[in-house]
C-alpha cells in the first residue's frame, strides 16, 4: 500500500529511494550482495517497528530520523521520516518543531578535536548545537537532549565526550535507550550515504 | 592511555556506558553477536543491549566487507573502510582497518601513509580515487557525484566494485559515529 511518502511500509527502503526496479542492473548489483542488502533493511526494522520497543517510542525514533536525514540535506529520505512520524501520532506541532531543529542545526561536517598531541594541527572548530527556547518548548527536554547528541554523531562524532552521554542520561534516556539511540543516528548516516552514492550510479550508468 | 596519532597498532576500546555483563545475557543477547567469541569484547556486549539492531548491524557489515563474489578485493573494501574513519576521526577504527588493509594489500607503506599524511596522501591513482569517492561520500552532506563514479571506472573499477566503495565507506560511518560516541581507545598496556 502506499503511504503518503510514495513508498509503501513493505518495501525495501533503501531500494525505494534510489529507485531501483526488479530486472534493473542496480538490482543485479544489489543481489550479489543478498546479506547485506536484507540486512539493511531489518537494520531498519529493528529500529523503527521494533518487536519489543522498550522505552524509545515511535514517535522519537521517527522524529531521530527525521532530523539526521535534515541535516543530511536529504530531502526526500526526510519526507520519508516524516511521513512516519505523522502515521505514529506525532502532531503537526511536533513535525513543525523537528523542521525548525534542522534549520537551526544544519552545517558541514566532519569537524572536531583530535586528543591533544600531533593531531591537534587537524582540528577543526564548529558549532555545538543547542536547541533553540521555542523550539525546546514543543520537542521536550528528551528529544531536545537528543537532537543535541545527534547533531554531534552527524557533525562531529571525534568530539564525542563521557558527558555527552551523562547529558542523555540526565534527560532520562536509560543505558539501553542510547544505544538505540545511537544506532538510529548511525544506521540513517550509513543508509542516506548508500541512498546518495547508488542513485549516483544509477544516474551514470 | 589515550592514543594521539593514527597507528597500525593493535588497541583497547573502553567503554563509558555499562555493556551487559555476560552472566546476564539471555539466548537473544547471545545470538545477536552473531561470533560467539564476540562476548570477550566490551563494544559487542555494550551493544547487544539492542539485540535485534545489532544482529542486523553485523550481518550487514559482514556481506560488506567478506562477501567473496567478485566486486572489489577484500583489501579495497578495507582501504575504503580506513579512509572513511581517517577522514571522521576514528582511531579506533582506522587502527583495526588500516591492518587488513595492509594485510590484504602487502602494501605498508601505502597505508601507513594514509594515517600519517591523511586521506590526501598520494597512493597510486586507483587508490587514490577509492579514497577520493570514500572521503567525498563520507562529507556531510555528500559530496558524491558522478565524477566520483567515473574517476572509479577509468581506475578499473566495475559497477559491482563501485557498489562495494559506496557501501564501504558508508557503513564506516555507521561504525565510526558508534565506536566514537560510546566509548574511547586505549594503547594496549605492555605485556
Amino acid at each position: 500500500m502506499l503511504r503518503e511518502s510514495g513508498v509503501s511500509r513493505d518495501a525495501d527502503l533503501i531500494d525505494a529511494l534510489v529507485g531501483i526496479t526488479p530486472g534493473s542492473f542496480l538490482d543485479a548489483i544489489r543481489a550479489r550482495r543478498p546479506e547485506a542488502r536484507a540486512h539493511a533493511q531489518a537494520t531498519y526494522r529493528a529500529l523503527f517497528s521494533p518487536e519489543t520497543p522498550g522505552s524509545v517510542t515511535a514517535q522519537e525514533r521517527f522524529a531521530a530520523g527525521t532530523f539526521v536525514a535534515g541535516l543530511h540535506g536529504a530531502t526526500a529520505i526526510a519526507v520519508c521520516y516524516a511521513a512516519r512520524l505523522a502515521e505514529s501520532g506525532g502532531p503537526a506541532a511536533l513535525r513543525e518543531a523537528v523542521d525548525a531543529a534542522i534549520k537551526e542545526a544544519k552545517t558541514h561536517g566532519p569537524y572536531g578535536s583530535y586528543p591533544a598531541g600531533p593531531l591537534s594541527r587537524e582540528d577543526i572548530a564548529g558549532p555545538v548545537y543547542r536547541v533553540g527556547a521555542v523550539t525546546r518548548r514543543t520537542l521536550g527536554p528528551r528529544l531536545a537532549a537528543a537532537f543535541e547528541h545527534a547533531h554531534m554523531l552527524v557533525f562531529h562524532p571525534r568530539d564525542a565526550t563521557p558527558a555527552a552521554l551523562q547529558a542523555l542520561l540526565d534527560a532520562g534516556w536509560s543505558t539501553t535507550d542510547i544505544v538505540t539511540l545511537s544506532q538510529i543516528v548511525a544506521f540513517l548516516s550509513f543508509q542516506i550515504r548508500v541512498v546518495t552514492g547508488l542513485r549516483a550510479l544509477a544516474g551514470h550508468p | 592511555m589515550i592514543p594521539t596519532a593514527f597507528t597500525r597498532a593493535q588497541l583497547d576500546w573502553l567503554p563509558w556506558l555499562e555493556p551487559l555483563a555476560v552472566d546476564a545475557m539471555t539466548e537473544r543477547h547471545m545470538a545477536s553477536l552473531v561470533d560467539a567469541a564476540r562476548v570477550k569484547s566490551p563494544y559487542f556486549r555494550l551493544l547487544a543491549r539492542d539485540p535485534d539492531a545489532l544482529e542486523a548491524r553485523t550481518r550487514t557489515d559482514k556481506d560488506i566487507f567478506y562477501n567473496p563474489d567478485a566486486g572489489l578485493p577484500r583489501a579495497e573494501r578495507e582501504l575504503a573502510a580506513a579512509a572513511t574513519s581517517r577522514f571522521n576521526g576514528c582511531l579506533y577504527c582506522a587502527s583495526v582497518h588500516s591492518r587488513h588493509a595492509a594485510t590484504y594489500s602487502k602494501r605498508e607503506a601505502d597505508v601507513q601513509r594514509l594515517l600519517d599524511a591523511g586521506v590526501t596522501a598520494d597512493l597510486g591513482e586507483r587508490w587514490n580515487a577509492i579514497v577520493a569517492a570514500s572521503v567525498a561520500l563520507t562529507a556531510t552532506p555528500s559530496a558524491f557525484g558522478p565524477e566520483h563514479v567515473d574517476r572509479l571506472r577509468r581506475a578499473g573499477l566495475d559497477d559491482l566494485a563501485i557498489a562495494d566503495v559506496i557501501h564501504a565507506a558508508a557503513f564506516f560511518n555507521w561504525a565510526n559515529r558508534l565506536m566514537l560516541s560510546l566509548g574511547e581507545p586505549a594503547v594496549t598496556a605492555a605485556p
